[in-house]
């Protein structure tokens, strides 16, 4: 027997909504997922009239269905935004230049701008290279530290006022699950904030639009809009530790829906300790980007290849910070630590 | 920050520690015998003396037990609590070094209605932790979880104490302790009061079984349709009963002996409950929620290895009760899932149950209400601060507007969420039946509103209230009956309480 859409009782269902489990049909799931990102948008005032806001495009997923949804909804709404695509090319050959390709018909698709600025033009390294000198492990600290920054350098190029991810649900309560095995207290503090603090002058708030939405919801919507996106993993990730508290939120989700959700607000209610000691935001002395550190960890991650010591950024090192900016050597003994891990 | 490598290389290296021939850590004199940590061995005596003073050392540094003060310790017959009615026995013996100087208790709540045990087995357990009692030689109670249907309401309502100073309270605690005492360290028996009138602690105790009061609960349990749920609200009932025995008889510590594995175990499945608001309260060394009875959990230093290599070394008893997540698959309950991750994870990660011990000391309870009268605004189940009232972006409030949408159209245009109405016909058949299908059944009072997040989901997991104990459902009235006048007498208040929906975006 078919079942109604329990919401206009007139079409055929065609889903069960992960979030709700309640049976929707198409045209009504479209309109709940596009009415609850507006909500959020609303709600947290992410934008303001007549702002220039960057979609962080990587060609995923998550990321398509937000610069569809984004569009969508300044249309509907008028929110009076000007949107630009904003991709970062990390120089992977067989994973990134394909999915740029998938953000590039995206671009075509969806008629936004497109700006694309590559690690080897900001620092002077694909990942491609980086691999080859790190190895297989610890690279991920490299791309991800790289992407970052790259995303805010190239806002900066484009002259926006906010840039948007689009992390979901899963993603952030992944990430609360992660800070609290890694016992990383500060991050845990900050990582359900849907936007993050316009700190001082220069640095570009960043928000997360999607960050209600349900992973699983993101590929219902992307699959009946068909919209066009990449699906591969990064050949570099082996993924491993991110892996069990992503395995371990998958078991959660599919022993009560909910439990996502209660994560998320799990994390937006914690209340750390007075007493406890929190690092306190600075810039790095040398590009000036947030840092609570003297160097910004992109720096030290890129003194460390160009130097030829790949670990310097791996780990804690604070203590070298002071030599690296007076661009003295290191000493035989440092050095031998922090040379790339022979297999 | 996406891979395990990256700032866990030192977790992941093993030490090799194979040879029985290394010596204690300690006293390096001795072979050792057991391997608590890579690089920390222990020969028994030393093992011993460091469990002892790892105990000691906690109630000592938190100065939370004042001396003569009647301490209850729950006991669930299960190895860490026995373990802590051990540790109790030996302070209190004339032995021990520096005596501790509190006066325990023993309690033992019966689960066996909810597990669908017979009688007869029922009665066997307890005969077993009666005789593990009687050696111990403290008053005790053992009493049954139907005692839960006969609990007055004001359980539910904190028993507000003038808290000045503590440390300066202990002081002037132990002084007048030692002049009123002055031989407290004769001998111990004859300090504990065994003529203590208590009516449960005569060997009558199975006819305390009201066989009606347990089909009651056991209707209330098949109301609940998830394992997660059932185990928050036994957890909930189970408290309840401690702290009103507590209160009964007359203590004032209510001593839970809960380990740092447990207690790891029980943060993580707390957040995935959401009770992120709480997880101080729930971990921490002291849990004050209650008011006049503050609940300690003196065994959160010791990982459930060193307890369980205590137990064997000293040949500590335990009774082995089945739980509601025995013989259950790992995806049975969150909390049974949790359990097993840490577990598993542990096995590979050996510092995952320290760091996420860690993680709970740098929390602390959130007061979102200080203003208002604070009373009205805990949480009607778990008794923590109500979180359910924040801002309009939030977790919560994203669940309630994905509700709101995906329920009948004709609901949600009273909505002011946005001008749209999707191409569909606004009048339908079946809005009259759906709008009284959700007002479950009839109950007219709307008690989510005096429930925590989690405790929430955990109501929302059942399909009827109606066989909640009465002391719940009329405290609950009271609730609504207080916060109807409320309503009526709103407008000639004088508060500065402002909504928080103030926020309008101008999009």
């Amino acid at each position: 027997m078919p079942v109604q859409c329990s919401r206009c009782a007139e079409q055929r269902a065609v889903l069960k909504r992960p979030k709700t489990s309640q049976s929707l049909c198409k045209d009504c799931f479209f309109w709940v997922f596009e009415e609850e990102v507006h909500h959020t948008i609303v709600s947290a005032g992410l934008f303001k009239a007549g702002e220039t806001v960057a979609i962080g495009a990587s060609g995923g997923k998550d990321s398509t269905v937000l610069a569809h949804v984004m569009k969508v909804l300044n249309e509907r709404y008028q929110y009076g935004l000007h949107l630009i695509l904003l991709s970062v090319d990390e120089g992977i050959t067989g994973y990134r230049d394909d999915s740029l390709e998938t953000v590039k018909r995206n671009q075509q698709q969806y008629d936004l701008p497109l700006k694309i600025v590559s690690y080897e033009e900001l620092y002077g390294w694909t990942m491609d290279a980086i691999v080859k000198q790190v190895g297989m492990k610890n690279n991920c600290t490299f791309c991800g530290v790289f992407r970052r920054q790259a995303l805010d350098r190239g806002a900066k190029l484009l002259n926006v006022d906010k840039i948007c991810t689009g992390h979901n649900a899963d993603d952030l309560a992944e990430t609360v699950l992660m800070n609290v095995l890694r016992g990383d207290i500060a991050r845990l503090r900050r990582c359900t904030a849907i936007s993050t603090s316009s700190g001082g002058e220069g640095v570009l708030p960043r928000c997360k639009p999607l960050k209600y939405a349900y992973e699983k919801e993101i590929v219902l919507y992307a699959y009946f809009k068909k919209l066009d996106y990449f699906s591969t993993e990064c050949i570099y990730s082996p993924n491993a530790y991110r892996g069990h508290a992503r395995a371990f939120l998958k078991d959660l989700e599919s022993v009560r829906p909910s439990a996502i959700m209660a994560v998320l607000h799990s994390g937006e209610n914690l209340s750390v300790k007075e007493s406890v000691k929190m690092p306190v935001q600075g810039t790095c002395s040398r590009c000036g980007y947030i840092s609570s550190q003297t160097l910004c960890k992109a720096c030290v991650l890129l003194e460390g290849l160009n130097r030829g010591l790949p670990r310097l950024g791996i780990g804690k090192h604070h203590r070298l910070h002071g030599k690296l900016l007076s661009q003295q050597p290191l000493t035989e003994a440092e050095e031998r630590k922090l040379k790339a891990v022979d297999f | 920050m996406c891979q395990v490598d990256e700032d866990y290389d030192s977790l992941l290296e093993r030490h090799v520690v194979a040879s029985d021939t290394k010596k204690c850590n300690k006293c390096k004199e001795t072979t050792a015998a057991l391997i608590l940590k890579p690089g920390e061995t222990f020969c028994r005596c030393c093992f011993k003396d460091h469990f002892v003073h790892k105990f000691r050392a906690m109630l000592g540094k938190n100065r939370i037990i004042f001396p003569g003060e009647k301490v209850l310790l729950a006991v669930s017959g299960g190895s860490s609590s026995c373990a802590m009615l051990n540790q109790v026995q030996q302070g209190l013996s004339q032995k021990a070094h520096k005596k501790l100087r509190f006066k325990p208790g023993i309690v033992y709540i019966d689960e066996g209605c909810v597990l669908g045990q017979s009688l007869e087995e029922r009665q066997k357990t307890m005969a077993q932790i009666q005789s593990l009692f009687k050696r111990a030689g403290f008053p005790y109670h053992i009493i049954p979880l139907e005692m839960v249907l006969n609990l007055p309401s004001s359980v539910l309502e904190p028993v507000h104490v003038a808290t000045d100073d503590p440390a300066g309270n202990y002081k002037v605690a132990v002084d007048h302790f030692m002049q009123t005492n002055p031989g407290h360290f004769l001998d111990s028996n004859t300090q504990v009061d065994q003529s203590e009138p208590s009516l449960l602690t005569d060997g009558t105790v199975p006819q305390l079984i009201d066989e009606a009061q347990t089909q009651i609960l056991q209707e209330l349990f098949s109301m609940v349709k998830t394992l997660t749920a059932k185990e928050d609200l036994l957890h909930t009932l189970r408290r309840h009963v401690l702290v009103s025995t507590a209160r009964a008889e007359g203590y004032s510590k209510l001593m839970l002996g809960e380990n740092c594995t447990r207690l790891a175990v029980k943060l993580l499945a707390n957040i995935a409950m959401g009770r992120g608001a709480q997880l101080a309260v729930d971990t921490a060394f002291s849990d004050p929620r209650y008011g006049d009875i503050v609940a300690v959990r003196p065994m959160r230093d010791y990982t459930a290895k060193e307890i369980s290599l205590y137990n064997y070394m000293c040949n500590v008893p335990s009774v082995f009760i089945p739980s509601l997540e025995t013989k259950t698959t790992d995806k049975s309950s969150i909390q049974r899932l949790t359990e097993s991750f840490v577990v598993k994870l542990q096995g590979d990660f050996p510092s995952t149950v320290s760091t996420i011990y860690r993680t709970s000391e740098k929390l602390q309870t959130a007061n979102f209400t200080e203003d208002i009268a604070t009373v009205s605004l805990k949480c009607l189940l778990c008794m923590c601060t109500l979180e359910t009232t924040l801002g309009e972006t939030s977790a919560f409030q994203a669940t309630l507007i994905s509700e709101q949408l995906s329920q009948h159209i004709c609901r949600i245009t009273n909505l002011a969420i946005g001008s749209h109405v999707p191409s569909h016909s606004l009048l339908c058949i079946n809005c009259c039946l759906l709008f009284f299908s959700c007002s479950r059944g009839g109950d007219s009072m709307n008690l989510e509103s005096f429930l925590c997040y989690s405790c929430q989901q955990t109501v929302k997991d059942m399909t009827s209230v109606k066989f909640l104990p009465q002391y719940i459902m009329s405290e609950a009235q009271r609730r609504n009956r207080r916060s109807q006048m409320r309503h009526e007498i709103s407008e000639f208040l004088l508060n500065e309480d402002q909504d928080s929906t103030s926020i309008k975006a101008e999009s």
